[in-house]
């Protein structure tokens, strides 16, 4: 600046003088005296703490922050140091600079910090020094450790999630969206039940966000009730225990239902035979006979509670020897899915070469089925149902036979045995002693269930499945229909998506 | 040889006294103790004489003399100014001045032959300073310091200055006073050189935090160690700048 008005400025060297302590040569400072002087001479750092107790819960790896406060914190990491400087009063005076930890053993329940600070002295001068805090960590067990330690099986609340049917289907789909959306995280205890599944929330909070996941994909009907187990007279502190009874509509995929007239009526008069195509937080009904479909909320249903008339259990297999689709083709796109009216000639597998029974039949499965087809489907010919509602029907002509769905029992039997392409993960369960479980139908069921993945790229749309080291490419798997299985491109797909951290899944994707 | 003291428990002795070559004035004290070192010190040589300035103690940061005067500022009362000139030589003219800045001490650094001035002094008072003190006045900074008064201490053979004095200044200001001048420091660190010691050509007094280090150069640049008090001997010498090894 001063250049610009043409000034000229002689150019200063600062001299040196002489440290008015110890007389060595330095450069003049606010103080006059060299660094080593004036530290000996002012500690910056008297008064401050060199040495603190804090307290660690060895469960949690947390630290108390008093009064009430737990703060979880790895070893030698930066929420540490800052819980730690923190902790050191009367650091406000002085300007801390740097702070870095000392090693020190990690049995040794030592932390030590190294702390630089900056503090003005005498007349101006600013002194920067270091020094070291020692912590001793002392343990003591935190309050939610120390409760869980005490009684391990606490729990605050509990959904008893309850489904009346005969298979568990719906529980195994259930298990891996609650994996796919973490919502049983919190849970403190999972446990298998007779027909259901129970889950321990150590908070009411946390139960209810689940109980309205669950809402969320399947229809539901819940109550609650609560149990007191103390209470404080004085402070009017009481401690229930939460139980949230949940229940799921017993109507699953391709059942057949027949429906109360005054619910078919109501829905323009839909055929009182319907076949459930979807279960979310709706039910969709799809009529067989005349494509019509419509979707009961998971109320309008409460309010009915109609049950299936045959489930997918009584499904018997048959052989299509004739399709026929009638000149205007009748077809609908319902749900993604497309369906197309057709007459089919069919027969029972038990009964294919061994007498000449043959029925003719609606199906609504025109564009999957072609002469020759293995398909399966609810035999009404042969069945003996004690459905109250079927027989408030006066007028009604049960068909014979209703196709539900293509099957591809033959491919399987090529593929039986071999590991599956894909992996899916499973919830932690303890299994009550007290349940009776049949094994082998379970195991059926869990078959029953992954072929059902296979088999609907919609139902796969909410799982997260996981590549399968021990599969290997076979050399005839080209000849398997494809649109059987899962197909490799979709799995990739759904690792992509995925941010897990899966050991095999990584490996996975860098194969 | 220099002094260690204190007044009244305060080291800023160049405050409570004044020294040059022909008398020494020293400040009313509660105790006898600060003016019987002067007096064991100097009474064969030179008089000392304790008085007050317009009431103060302040006296060596109010007035400024040598051997041939002093200046007092127009604050002085009459009787101080009467009792001045009674013990005063009559060689030193003692003369008060009408100047707006009347803490002289602060402005006006001297010696014998040479003078520091602060840079807003009236005209008509440097004229004063060159006639009544028989000097050769310089209006300067030290160290961008106006108050040249307090950051420097002159004697005729040698000068201390401000410790943050930087080398093309001290060289200045060295041929300016022809005399040796170093910068540094008193009273463990202090920079008001002038306000924490009083020197003359043969002895200096220091406040007593004054370190070992500070008093040594102290006595080298002011040539105290083999300084005996004789009638001074007006010399030319050469510029020199003393660097301590």
């Amino acid at each position: 600046m001063d250049e610009d008005k043409g000034m000229f400025n002689v150019q200063q060297t600062i001299g040196t003088v002489l440290c008015c302590r110890c007389g060595i040569k330095m450069q003049p400072n606010a103080a006059n005296m060299c660094v080593r002087c004036l530290r000996s001479e002012v500690d910056i750092t008297e008064g401050l703490q060199k040495h603190v107790v804090i307290s660690h819960c060895p469960e949690c790896d947390c630290y108390l922050q008093p009064p009430k406060t737990w703060l979880k914190a790895q070893w030698e990491s930066k929420e540490l140091l800052t819980f730690c400087v923190k902790r050191l009063k009367n650091l406000n005076k002085v300007r801390l600079i740097h702070a870095e930890f000392v090693w020190t053993e990690p049995h040794s329940k030592r932390i030590k910090v190294r702390v630089t600070i900056q503090k003005e002295v005498l007349n101006g001068a600013v002194l920067e020094q270091a020094y070291v805090v020692e912590y001793v960590q002392q343990d003591h067990m935190c309050e939610s450790c120390s409760r869980v330690a005490a009684n391990p099986d606490q729990w605050v609340a509990s959904v008893q999630l309850r489904q009346h049917v005969s298979h568990r289907r719906t529980f195994f789909y259930l298990e891996q969206l609650i994996l796919k959306h973490d919502a049983a995280v919190k849970a403190i205890k999972i446990k298998q039940m007779d027909q259901g599944i129970d889950f321990f929330f150590g908070n009411r909070s946390h139960a209810v966000k689940f109980l309205e996941f669950l809402g969320s994909v399947v229809p539901t009907k819940s109550r609650d009730d609560k149990q007191l187990v103390s209470h404080d007279v004085k402070s009017s502190n009481y401690n229930y225990k939460y139980t949230f009874s949940v229940q799921i509509s017993p109507v699953c995929r391709e059942d057949l239902i027949c429906l109360p007239q005054r619910l078919s009526s109501s829905l323009g008069n839909i055929g009182p035979l319907v076949v459930c195509t979807k279960v979310t937080n709706s039910i969709a009904l799809l009529d067989p006979f005349t494509l019509r479909h419509c979707h009961l909320d998971s109320d309008q249903y409460w309010r009915h509670g109609f049950k299936s008339l045959l489930t997918s259990r009584q499904l018997v297999e048959y052989i299509v020897l004739d399709i026929e689709i009638p000149s205007p083709p009748m077809e609908a796109k319902i749900g993604g899915v497309r369906y197309l009216l057709a007459d089919a000639q069919v027969a029972r597998v038990s009964d294919f070469g061994r007498n000449d029974n043959i029925f003719f039949v609606r199906t609504h499965l025109g564009h999957l089925l072609n002469p020759g087809d293995h398909a399966l489907g609810y035999d009404l010919y042969a069945a003996n149902s004690n459905d109250s509602e079927l027989e408030k029907y006066k007028n009604l002509v049960l068909p014979e036979v209703v196709l539900i769905k293509k099957s591809y029992e033959e491919a399987r039997l090529r593929k039986r045995g071999k590991p599956r392409k894909y992996k899916l993960k499973h919830l932690e369960m303890e299994v009550d002693d007290r349940a009776r479980v049949d094994e082998e139908k379970e195991r059926s069921d869990y078959e029953q269930f992954q072929r059902d993945i296979e088999e609907n790229p919609e139902l796969r749309f909410n799982l997260s499945l996981y590549r399968n080291k021990e599969y290997q490419e076979e050399s005839d798997a080209g000849s398997m229909a494809d649109d059987a299985a899962a197909p490799l491109e979709e799995l990739l797909a759904d690792l992509v998506l995925l941010d897990e951290s899966d050991e095999e899944e990584d490996e996975g994707m860098r194969e | 040889m220099a002094t260690r003291l204190q007044f009244e428990n305060n080291c800023e002795v160049g405050v409570f006294s004044k020294l040059t070559n022909a008398y020494c004035l020293v400040a009313i004290g509660g105790s006898e103790s600060f003016y019987s070192i002067y007096e064991y010190e100097l009474a064969d040589v030179i008089p000392v004489v304790k008085t007050s300035i317009a009431g103060t103690r302040i006296i060596g940061r109010a007035c400024a003399g040598n051997k041939n005067g002093l200046l007092v500022p127009h604050t002085t009362t009459d009787q101080e100014l009467q009792h001045l000139r009674n013990s005063l030589p009559d060689s030193v003219v003692v003369q008060r001045i009408d100047e707006r800045l009347n803490a002289l001490g602060n402005h006006i650094a001297c010696n014998d032959h040479v003078a520091l001035a602060h840079t807003d002094l009236d005209r008509k008072t440097e004229e004063l300073i060159a006639d009544v003190l028989g000097v050769e006045v310089f209006r300067t900074t030290i160290a961008g310091n106006i108050l040249v008064g307090t950051y420097c201490a002159l004697s005729n053979r040698g000068g201390m200055v401000h410790p943050h004095t930087s080398i093309e200044e001290l060289d200045e200001l060295s041929t300016l006073l022809q005399v040796p001048l170093v910068a540094g420091t008193v009273n463990r660190g202090s920079d008001l050189i002038a306000a924490g010691m009083t020197v003359n050509d043969w002895t200096a007094f220091c406040g007593s935090d004054t370190t070992a280090t500070e008093l040594s150069v102290i006595e080298n640049v002011f040539k105290l160690r083999k300084a005996q008090p004789s009638a001074i001997v007006d010399e030319m010498r050469k510029s020199l700048i003393d660097s301590y090894v």
